[in-house]
C-alpha cells in the first residue's frame, strides 16, 4: 500500500496526512471541507503527484448533474447522422461518451479522482452518486454495458460548505476539515511566496490581515490568495510600512465587496 | 470493544450510524490509528464526525469517555487491545519514586516542555531501539508517565497530547453557525418555486414538442429546436424579529436564515429585521443599529409587490406596542399610527405574505396571547418547524 506523505509543494498537517491515508486504506471517498483559500484543491494534486498517479478533475457547477459524470448519450448527433446516412449509426456505443467518473473507472491504472466543489451542485446531487461511488460501477441501459472500475480510484471530494450534504452520503466519507492557517503558518506560507520579505512588513501585514478577518461585519473574509496579492501590491506601490495597520492601503485587493469596504471603514480603529 | 462510546456520541447528538462504526472497526483492524492515542483520536474523528460543527460535541464526548479511565483496570484490558503496546507493563520496571514525586511538582507547561526535550533525547539514544509507540518516543518519558496520580497508559504526556487536542475545543465557534438542521429547512424551501420560461437565458434545453412539430413540417428531415431553460422567479422578502423574547429562538431563526440564505435558488432575497413589531424603520442587520436603518416607506416603495413576504417573529409583545398610537411617520398626522397599521401596510403591499412563528400560542396568561391572536387573525401563521415551513411555502404559492 502506498502512503501519502505530503509533497514538495504542499505542506500538509499530520492530521490531513492521516485522513488521506485512512481514506485510501478503507477505500472511501475523502471529503475535504474548509474555507476558500485553504488549499483543498491543491491536496488532490499533491496526492496525485506524490503517488505518481494520474489526476482526473471533475469540476462541479450549479448545473452539473450526476449523470454528466457517468456518461452522455448524444441522441441529437445520432439523429442527425441517421438523417444523412452517416456511418456506424447502428453502433450506439459510438454516441456514448464517458464522463469524468466513467473515465476514472475505465482507466488502465488507478487514478485520483477529484470531485471539486461538490456543494455547488443541486441538493440531491451527492445522493445520485451513492451507488456509483459505493460499487464503483454503473450501467448504460442504451448499450447494455456495465462500466466497472478496473482499479478503484482514490476519490477526493471538496466542499466549501455552501450547502449541507445529505447524511447518507456523509456516512460513506472520511471527513477532514482544513482550518484556516493561523498566524505562524500564514507567515510560513507568505515566506514561500516572498522569501525576502522584511520581518517588519510581514508582521504589519499579518496584523492587519487577521484584524480584518476577525471583524464580524466582514461578509467575505480575505483568504490566502488575497494576502499574497496584497503584499505584492504593497511592495510595488511602496507603501509606508508603519501605516499599514492604520491606513490599510490597497484595500481593494483584500476586500472584494463594497459593503465589506464600508463595514471596514466604519469599524476600523 | 467500547461500544458505549458509540452510544455516548449518539446521546450527545452526533448522528453516528453503524456504517461509520463498522468503518472505524475496519480502520482499527488495519492499524490505521498507528498504535498511538492521537492517531486513534484522529481516526475516530475523521470517520465518525462529518461536519466541523460537530467537532466540539465529539471532543467533549471523547474526553468524557476516555479521560478518567483508570490504568490498571479498564485500560489494560480494553485500550491495550487497540493501543497494542506489548511492553506496557514492563514500563513499571522504570518506576522511580523520587522521579514520581518530582513529577507532581511540574506544571502542565513544564511537562510539555519536558516532552519536547525527551523527544529529542530519544531520537539520539534510542535510535531504532526500544521505543514502542512508533516514532512518538514514549519509552523514556514513560517514567514520568507513571507518576503516582493520574496514571495514563503510554505515559502521561502521550495522553496529554491527545487531550490537549480535545481540551482546546478549537471548533467551539462553529456551533454558533448551527448549520446542523438547515438541510431539512432547505428541502422545505425548495417548494417555493415558480418557473418561468421568459427569463433571458440562452436557449440550451432540448425542446421535444417543437422539434417534433418542426421536423414534421420539414418533411421528416430533422430540425432540432431548443428552448430557454426555466428559472425560478420567486423573490423573497424576509422580515425577522430580533432581540428580546426572540433570543430564545435565535438558534432556530439562524437555521432558517441560513437555509434561506444558502438555498440560492430564489431570484432575489431581501432581509430586514425589526424588534417586536414593524414601525417606521426596518434594519439591515439583527443588531438593529441605527446606522443600518432603512425607512419602512423605502421598503414599501422600492421592493415590488411581487415579492413573497415572510415574517418571522413570536408575535408576542405588550399590546400597546402593536395597537398603541405614537408609532406613525415622523411629524405626520395622517398615515399609520401604530404597529398594526404598519403591518397592514406591508400586508396590503405584498399579496403573498405569511408569518412564521417559532413560539406556540402562550397558553398561560392572556396578556402575551393578545397580540398573538391579533396578528394570527391578520396573517396566515405557521409554526417554524419543517412541517410548518412546508405548509407556509404552499400558502405562498397559491394564487
Amino acid at each position: 500500500m502506498q502512503e501519502f506523505k505530503g509533497s514538495q509543494n504542499y505542506v500538509a498537517s499530520e492530521e490531513l496526512l492521516r485522513a488521506a491515508n485512512i481514506a485510501m486504506v478503507l477505500q472511501k471517498p475523502l471529503l475535504i471541507k474548509g474555507e476558500p483559500g485553504t488549499g483543498k484543491t491543491m491536496l488532490a494534486e499533491a496526492i496525485a503527484q506524490a503517488l505518481g498517479k494520474k489526476l482526473i478533475i471533475w469540476n462541479i457547477k450549479s448545473t452539473t448533474k450526476a449523470q454528466d459524470g457517468l456518461y452522455v448519450y448524444d441522441v441529437v448527433q445520432r439523429l442527425y447522422d441517421s438523417q444523412f446516412g452517416g456511418q456506424g449509426v447502428d453502433n450506439i456505443e459510438k454516441y456514448v461518451r464517458l464522463g469524468k467518473l466513467g473515465e476514472a473507472f475505465t482507466d488502465e491504472e488507478q487514478v485520483i479522482l477529484l470531485i471539486d466543489e461538490i456543494d455547488k451542485a443541486d441538493l440531491e446531487f451527492p445522493n445520485d452518486l451513492l451507488w456509483e461511488l459505493d460499487r464503483m460501477e454503473f450501467h448504460i441501459p442504451e448499450t447494455g454495458r456495465t462500466v466497472k472500475a478496473n482499479h478503484r480510484p482514490v476519490v477526493i471530494i471538496t466542499s466549501n460548505a455552501e450547502k449541507e450534504l445529505p447524511d447518507a452520503f456523509l456516512r460513506r466519507c472520511v471527513f477532514h476539515y482544513i482550518e484556516f492557517p493561523d498566524r505562524e503558518l500564514m507567515a510560513e506560507i507568505v515566506r514561500v511566496h516572498y522569501p525576502d520579505i522584511g520581518e517588519k512588513l510581514l508582521g504589519q501585514v499579518l496584523e492587519a490581515f487577521y484584524k480584518i478577518r476577525n471583524l464580524p461585519q466582514i461578509k467575505k473574509k480575505p483568504s490566502t490568495s488575497e494576502i499574497i496579492d496584497w503584499i505584492q501590491a504593497l511592495q510595488h506601490g511602496g507603501a509606508d510600512v508603519d501605516k499599514i495597520v492604520k491606513e490599510v492601503p490597497y484595500l481593494g485587493v483584500l476586500l472584494k465587496k463594497n459593503e465589506d469596504m464600508d463595514a471596514l471603514r466604519r469599524n476600523w480603529r | 470493544m467500547f461500544e458505549n462510546f458509540l452510544y455516548l456520541l449518539r446521546k450527545n447528538g452526533l448522528k453516528v450510524s453503524l456504517t461509520e462504526w463498522m468503518a472505524l472497526m475496519e480502520g482499527l483492524d488495519k492499524g490505521l490509528h498507528g498504535s498511538s492515542f492521537t492517531g486513534f483520536y484522529q481516526l475516530c474523528r475523521c470517520l465518525l464526525v462529518k461536519s466541523e460543527a460537530d467537532f466540539d460535541a465529539f471532543d467533549r464526548s471523547f474526553l468524557e469517555y476516555f479521560k478518567d479511565v483508570p490504568f490498571q483496570q479498564e485500560i489494560s484490558q480494553e485500550l491495550l487491545e487497540w493501543l497494542d503496546k506489548p511492553d506496557i507493563l514492563s514500563e513499571y520496571a522504570n518506576w522511580n519514586e523520587i522521579q514520581a514525586l518530582k513529577n507532581l511538582g511540574f506544571t502542565e507547561e513544564e511537562i510539555e516542555e519536558m516532552l519536547r526535550e525527551r523527544l529529542l533525547e530519544q531520537t539520539e539514544e534510542h535510535n531504532g531501539g526500544a521505543y514502542w509507540v512508533g516514532t512518538h518516543g514514549m519509552s523514556l518519558f514513560g517514567n514520568s508517565g507513571l507518576s503516582p496520580w493520574g496514571i495514563r497508559v503510554g505515559g502521561r504526556s502521550m495522553y496529554r497530547r491527545a487531550f490537549r487536542v480535545a481540551g482546546e475545543r478549537k471548533f467551539r465557534d462553529f456551533r454558533r453557525d448551527n448549520t446542523l438542521d438547515t438541510r431539512q429547512f432547505q428541502v422545505a424551501l425548495r417548494h417555493l418555486r415558480q418557473f418561468s420560461g421568459l427569463v433571458d437565458l440562452p436557449p440550451t434545453e432540448f425542446d421535444v414538442d417543437n422539434t417534433i412539430k418542426d421536423t414534421a413540417d420539414n418533411g421528416g428531415v430533422l430540425k432540432v429546436r431548443y428552448k430557454r431553460p426555466r428559472e425560478n422567479t420567486v423573490k423573497v422578502l424576509l422580515l425577522m424579529d430580533s432581540g428580546g423574547s426572540m433570543d430564545y429562538y435565535s438558534n432556530l431563526c439562524s437555521a432558517l436564515f441560513q437555509a434561506v440564505d444558502k438555498s440560492g435558488h430564489f431570484k432575489d432575497l431581501q432581509v430586514f429585521y425589526f424588534h417586536n413589531c414593524v414601525y417606521s424603520y426596518l434594519y439591515r442587520d439583527p443588531t438593529l443599529m441605527t446606522r443600518n436603518a432603512v425607512p419602512t416607506d423605502w421598503v414599501l416603495g422600492n421592493i415590488p409587490s411581487d415579492y413573497k413576504a415572510i415574517f418571522v417573529g413570536d408575535a408576542q409583545m405588550a399590546p400597546y406596542e402593536l395597537m398603541g398610537g405614537g408609532y406613525g411617520r415622523m411629524g405626520q398626522e395622517s398615515g399609520p399610527k401604530c404597529g398594526m397599521d404598519w403591518l397592514r401596510l406591508l400586508k396590503g403591499r405584498y399579496r403573498h405574505t405569511i408569518w412564521l412563528n417559532p413560539s406556540r400560542r402562550p397558553d398561560w396568561g392572556a396578556y402575551w396571547a393578545q397580540t398573538y391572536d391579533v396578528i394570527a387573525r391578520e396573517f396566515p401563521m405557521f409554526p417554524l418547524t419543517v412541517d410548518g415551513l412546508e405548509e407556509g411555502m404552499k400558502k405562498l404559492l397559491t394564487r
